[in-house]
């Protein structure tokens, strides 16, 4: 309770600015067993409650591959100029939330796709980027996954902004995504 | 013999765009997209809507309008028994606009007990032909015009809405819910326009892919309210079929009858 008073102080005072707060996410892409596996896309955003786009968080996608080097020796993987941008509109939410509105790669969002296993994510509402002008509000956490000859899977974890207390909120995926844990830190 | 020729002179008022009980259609191979991406189209008439069964529908009045407004053209257009075909490739960002504009006039009058046509099927309307061919005096002499657009859209990245502007002709749709925005379990309304003013109590319906897979057709059969909207509740994923027409008096002369229909294709996408 003694925290409480400077907290809404500080939070009336500078309008717009939110204490500092960490959100750390964890993304299990589970190990399917199928004779063709293509590691899958992923697109991870934070939804307001009339679902826009408050912030993208990651995504997923197969990069561009240059030619290879014309030096002979072991061939090299075929050169894919565009990426797999083509595939994008496939994560159906997230390109109708904001993909299809964003000029891609987005520094800091856009990464090539991750192996099955656990993979850590880790925003700070102090480092700038997404969170930096988050106002305070209800949210959710959104990890959307298409994969080639396979399915997709939604997912999402709802949580409030500020945070409050720390807090660990967890989900699970049926097939095409594991454990998705989300762990809030003021 | 009255009632006959009645069923006759009908059955020749509708005969220039519903020949039979046919639909007429376009199915693109996707409507969500991203820049740069190809699209393939199949257009035919068939009794049932995306039904490869009967005939390729004509395409020589196929007009594609880019996101820029800039008329594009289809490559590796085919005709082939049961479907004709085209590829687009999406090389400007926004919604695009691929229609099929129909624009027809027929006469038809009872001469002697037997019901002429005019002009003959595969022939189109001149002035010339028609007052040569034509008895100005002939008995129960109808001469209809007739408008149709078979419409679908496709988009890639952000949709716009430049390619959708209407022509202010015939009946026309109007997006309120995106045309590629549409989702099952989420309600979407369009706007009806004759020669672009709101067409109200206009009897819509809509057909969902998949029909030789169930056993009935379950059209979903809505009306246009006063401002010529309609909500739609889509109960399931895939393509649609959504078909309108409407009759009245504003033909251009020598028509004294007008028959306006529009009939487009959409693809709902599961949430």
């Amino acid at each position: 309770m003694r925290h409480r008073i400077p907290f809404a102080l500080c939070a009336a005072l500078l309008p717009g600015t939110v204490l500092a707060a960490n959100l750390n996410v964890s993304i299990e892409v589970p190990r399917i067993d199928v004779a063709e596996y293509h590691r899958p896309y992923v697109a991870v955003w934070l939804e307001r409650e009339d679902k826009s786009v408050a912030a993208n968080l990651s995504v997923w996608y197969q990069q561009k591959k240059a030619a290879p080097a014309a030096t002979g020796g072991a061939p090299a993987a075929a050169p894919n100029p565009a990426g797999g941008v083509k595939w994008l509109p496939d994560l159906r939410q997230w390109w109708r939330r904001s993909g299809r509105e964003l000029q891609l790669p987005v520094d800091g969002v856009s990464g090539a796709t991750r192996a099955p296993g656990e993979h850590a994510l880790s925003f700070n509402s102090d480092k700038g980027g997404a969170l930096a002008n988050l106002p305070a509000g209800q949210y959710k956490l959104v990890v959307e996954s298409a994969r080639e000859e396979g399915g997709r899977e939604l997912i999402d974890i709802p949580f409030q902004w500020p945070v409050k207390q720390a807090q660990q909120l967890k989900a699970k995926g049926e097939r095409e995504l594991g454990a998705i844990v989300l762990d809030v830190k003021p | 013999m009255k009632i006959f020729l009645k069923t006759m002179v009908l059955a020749a008022i509708c005969l220039p765009l519903t020949a039979t009980a046919h639909k007429q259609w376009l199915a693109p191979s996707k409507t969500v997209l991203n820049v740069g991406q190809w699209v393939t189209f199949d257009a035919g008439v068939s009794t049932d809507p995306f039904v490869r069964d009967n005939n390729a529908a004509r395409v020589e009045n196929l007009v594609i309008t880019a996101p820029d407004g800039s008329v594009v053209l289809p490559e590796n257009s085919a005709t082939g028994k049961l479907r004709a075909t085209f590829d687009l490739q999406l090389q400007q960002a926004g919604t695009y606009k691929v229609a099929i504009v129909n624009s027809s006039v027929g006469a038809s009058w009872d001469d002697n007990g037997q019901t002429k046509r005019w002009p003959a099927r595969g022939t189109t309307f001149t002035a010339e032909g028609f007052a040569k061919e034509v008895p100005a005096n002939a008995k129960d002499l109808k001469v209809t015009q007739s408008i149709g657009r078979i419409e679908t859209f496709v988009t890639a990245g952000k949709p716009n809405t430049t390619a959708l502007k209407p022509t202010g002709k015939g009946l026309e749709l109007v997006q309120v819910t995106g045309f590629n925005d549409l989702y099952s379990g989420e309600p979407a309304t369009f706007q009806f326009l004759l020669d672009g003013k709101p067409a109200a109590d206009v009897e819509v319906e809509a057909i969902a892919d998949g029909t030789r897979y169930r056993n009935a057709i379950n059209e979903i059969e809505l009306k246009t309210d006063k401002d010529g909207r309609f909500t739609i509740n889509w109960s399931q994923p895939g393509l649609y079929y959504l078909s309108a027409s409407v009759s009245d008096d504003k033909a251009e002369k020598p028509a004294t009858q007008r028959r306006s229909s529009y009939t487009a294709t959409f693809e709902v996408l599961s949430p």
